[in-house]
């Protein structure tokens, strides 16, 4: 049980995003992604959940073959996809949303379990179940994202940016919540970030893209200890 | 005092037709941001259904649902096989609201010439099930008439029928969904191109029972040039349009408010003005609210 | 500046020998292709009106048949009441459908793709219905709009289909040569940078809603010429002259030319004129049912239309040229 990803390449017309891309994440692990705006972060999770189609390559997870399925059916595996941008629907209310998450599963009995595990790990979409989601603050529809995505009961997490366009008290909570996630439930998580630093403190590994090639992997404290990353990515 | 309740009487029954259809409208511009204009051939295709299986003295209670059904089938297959293939290859503007409303130009001349093979000059009839005949009150004869309280059932029977689809069922959270948002709706596990086609599908049998009862309402009759089908097209475009072309119950709003009007000026103004004061009405309310009565501004996807 | 110059000289000679050639088609051909020929020049005119608004400004109309009744009645009864000369009539014509379109541009400015689309076809179906409410637009009659006989220095046989055919061939090529100068001047480009992006042209400092109004007065000015050579050609305007389906076949012929560039214009101006006549001669000879000769040619149109939108959903020219570059 672990994501394997093997020579993995994905062109956007001429332009080749993902450039001949391997790595593993093992299982019950957070995996951080990071690298400049544009090194193809986004395209690779997207790829990863079957919205993106690649040119080349495998990626399997749980023995499922991830690359040639569409999302519909990537979800039905065990693989939820939060995408970019607090990806909720603002026209639904917060409940709606939430069952979305869990729309294919048949045992309602277990599906009610999941969410009421899901608003105790965020109490504050309990408190707000009825209300259009367009009436939260940023940081809160992201956790309704993630929740969203919990819904689905995954064993591997995969989340874009979640810290973009959040205050910093707020990026501390959210990365604080996807590390206890993954410890808890023992998800596997993979964590597309732009803000490296806050990524790779609660990351188990990190991998570092570069123009559509791994640059470098490594376990994250490694990554934080290596003075090239820490030039290019961290910042000191 | 008696005239005026009257005309709006008759206004709300109309209403409440266009209503049904401008909510055909409304469902298939939610689930693929395209207009239907074969809606109207679609529905008086079905209407055909439902008035040959009158034609075998089988009862309007199962004609009706049988012609909703045909009707469901009919809008399933045109999204299948005539949007689904020409979405795929999208456009550039102007292209892409254009292309769409001339596919399904076409669709509604070949259901027309198909209909016309068929039938020839041999016209349908959907006549009443119950009188039509007017209450009598104090010694005058209303507008209502147990036919026109049965049209308003029906139309409020199928709208609640609707209301709790979309509000209280997984479809219709996944139609609600894919509406707003196909990507997220996907990774959640919705099978979007199927709750797409089951959104023309319930548009389709929406589109039926307007047909029908637009017939029953009006003449009774149906051949396949019907003027009837083309109002009912344009009555309920207008009328979604009114709403905001995204809502249903803008499109019930819509509706209603377009026949009471449409009745007072047929009343007391003449009938040679109906058209043009739809096309009035219509611009009045879009130069106040340019995204109609419940339309949201610069909604997610203009 | 040189180059736009060479170009604008080679479309001059360009228009010049299509004129010619119409000039040796309208004497070796028979009255009723005459008549044909003028419609056919007609639709050129209206057809690039649609093609104006839709295709170079991306905005919708499924009305522009009202328009075209508009320039028709204005024409009729500047000749009628204020007894103008016959091409003061078809300025009138323009104009005052220009003003009309200004006004319905203003608010067409505001709204987009369906709440547009519906708002032009509400038009369509509204207009015509007008005309039976007032005494002076002749009800369902109509008045009758004459561009009178030939004039005799044209030679005793010249036929009036002739000079129907001549006088509506003049004025889609002078149209034609004023639509191509306008899209190449600066409004031209300001027209396609809003329908590109409309939030970069804004920036760039184009003023979006004046842009809009100006196309859809434009737009709006040549289909009522195209309304008044309509109505000259059927000597009547009346409302059955500009129903529900005309707007829908000038939809039609737009999408045959393909929406986006004014060069296919003759394609779908042609085809909205053959087709009708190839498909009644094709039934004939399939079947004696009349029933058949009346249902075969809305057929193929239809058939056409869901053809055109799958195979060349850009129009046959850039269809051609797609092909030409590979």
């Amino acid at each position: 049980m672990a994501l394997t990803v093997s020579e993995l390449t994905i062109h956007h017309g001429a332009i080749c995003a993902i450039n001949n891309v391997s790595f593993t994440v093992p299982q019950g692990q957070l995996t951080a992604v990071i690298g400049a705006n544009g090194a193809g972060k986004t395209t690779l999770l997207r790829a990863l959940s079957g919205l993106n189609k690649s040119t080349h390559g495998h990626a399997t997870w749980n023995a499922h073959n991830l690359l040639h399925s569409k999302p519909e059916s990537i979800v039905r595996h065990g693989v939820s996809h939060v995408s970019e941008g607090k990806a909720v629907i603002p026209e639904l209310t917060v409940n709606e949303n939430l069952e979305l998450g869990a729309i294919w599963r048949k045992n309602k009995r277990e599906t009610r379990e999941t969410k009421d595990q899901i608003t105790s790990i965020f109490p504050r979409l309990g408190e707000r179940l009825n209300q259009r989601t367009d009436t939260l603050s940023g940081g809160e529809r992201q956790m309704l994202a993630i929740g969203r995505a919990l819904m689905s009961k995954p064993q591997l997490l995969l989340l874009d940016e979640p810290s973009l366009g959040l205050a910093p008290l707020v990026v501390e909570q959210i990365f604080q919540t996807i590390r206890d996630l993954t410890t808890t439930m023992g998800l596997t998580v993979v964590l597309v970030e732009q803000n490296a630093m806050g990524a790779l403190k609660i990351a188990d590994n990190g991998i570092v893209l570069n123009l559509g090639k791994v640059a470098v992997t490594g376990t994250a404290q490694s990554l934080i200890a290596d003075p090239q990353v820490r030039a290019a990515y961290l910042g000191y | 005092m008696f005239q005026f309740i009257n005309t709006l009487l008759i206004g709300i029954t109309a209403g409440s037709i266009y209503s049904l259809m401008a909510i055909a409208i409304v469902l298939v511009w939610r689930s693929t941001r395209v207009i239907n204009f074969a809606q109207g051939g679609l529905a008086l295709a079905s209407s055909f259904v439902g008035a040959s299986i009158l034609a075998q003295q089988i009862s309007f209670w199962i004609a009706l649902p049988i012609a909703m059904i045909a009707g469901a089938l009919f809008s399933a297959l045109t999204e299948y096989f005539l949007l689904r293939p020409l979405l795929k290859r999208s456009g550039d503007k102007g292209e892409e609201i254009f292309l769409p409303i001339i596919a399904t130009l076409g669709l509604l001349g070949i259901i027309k010439t198909i209909l016309n093979f068929t039938y020839g000059d041999r016209i349908g009839s959907i006549p009443p099930p119950i009188s039509d005949k007017g209450f009598v009150v104090g010694g005058q004869v209303i507008a209502l008439s147990p036919m026109r309280i049965l049209i308003l059932g029906i139309v409020l029977f199928l709208m609640v029928l609707l209301t709790f689809l979309f509000q209280r069922t997984n479809l219709g959270l996944a139609l609600r969904a894919s509406s707003y948002s196909p990507e997220i709706s996907r990774l959640a596990g919705v099978r979007v191109d199927v709750i797409r086609t089951a959104g023309w599908a319930i548009s389709g049998a929406a589109g039926a029972a307007a047909g029908i009862l637009q017939t029953t309402n009006g003449s009774g009759a149906i051949s396949p040039e019907s003027f009837e089908f083309s109002l009912l097209l344009v009555f309920g475009f207008v009328a979604a349009v009114i709403g905001g072309i995204e809502s249903l119950i803008g499109a019930v709003l819509g509706g209603l408010t377009l026949g009471v009007i449409l009745a007072f000026i047929l009343m007391y103004i003449g009938g040679s003005l109906v058209f043009f004061s739809a096309f009035l009405i219509l611009i009045v309310i879009l130069i106040v609210r340019p995204h109609g009565i419940i339309g949201v501004k610069g909604g997610r996807r203009a | 500046m040189h180059k736009v110059k060479t170009l604008r000289f080679k479309t001059g000679i360009g228009f010049f020998l299509i004129g010619l050639c119409v000039f040796f088609l309208s004497n070796v051909v028979d009255e009723w292709r005459a008549f044909q020929g003028a419609t056919v020049a007609v639709y050129v005119v209206a057809i690039a009106s649609i093609i104006l608004l839709t295709g170079y400004s991306g905005q919708i109309s499924l009305g522009h048949g009202a328009l075209l009744g508009i320039g028709a009645y204005a024409a009729a009864l500047a000749q009628i009441y204020a007894h103008l000369p016959i091409w003061l009539c078809f300025v009138t014509a323009v104009l005052v459908t220009a003003i009309f379109g200004a006004l319905l541009g203003v608010a067409a400015a505001r709204l987009s793709g369906p709440y547009l689309a519906g708002t032009t076809l509400a038009l369509a179906v509204g207009l015509p219905s007008i005309a039976s409410q007032f005494s002076i637009l002749g009800g369902e009659q109509g008045i009758s709009f004459n561009v009178g006989w030939p004039p005799l220095s044209l030679g005793a046989d010249f036929t009036q289909y002739k000079w129907f055919f001549w006088i509506a061939t003049i004025a889609a090529l002078i149209m034609m040569w004023f639509l191509q100068n306008i899209l190449s001047s600066r409004y031209g480009r300001m027209w396609r940078a809003v329908k590109s992006n409309s939030v970069a042209a804004e920036l760039a400092g184009i003023g979006i809603g004046s842009s809009k109004v100006l196309a859809f007065t434009i737009s709006s000015g040549v289909a009522g010429l195209a309304g008044a050579l309509l109505a000259m050609t059927t000597n009547n305007v009346s409302p059955s002259v500009f129903p529900l389906a005309l707007s829908f076949s000038l939809a039609t012929g737009a999408v045959l030319s393909g929406v986006n560039t004014l060069g296919g214009v003759m394609i779908g101006s042609l085809a909205l004129v053959a087709i009708p006549e190839i498909a009644s001669s094709a039934s004939n000879l399939w079947s004696e049912s009349e029933n058949t000769a009346m249902i075969l040619p809305e057929l193929i149109v239809s058939a056409l239309l869901i053809l055109t939108v799958f195979l060349a959903p850009k129009g046959p020219i850039e269809k051609l040229r797609a092909r030409h570059r590979h």
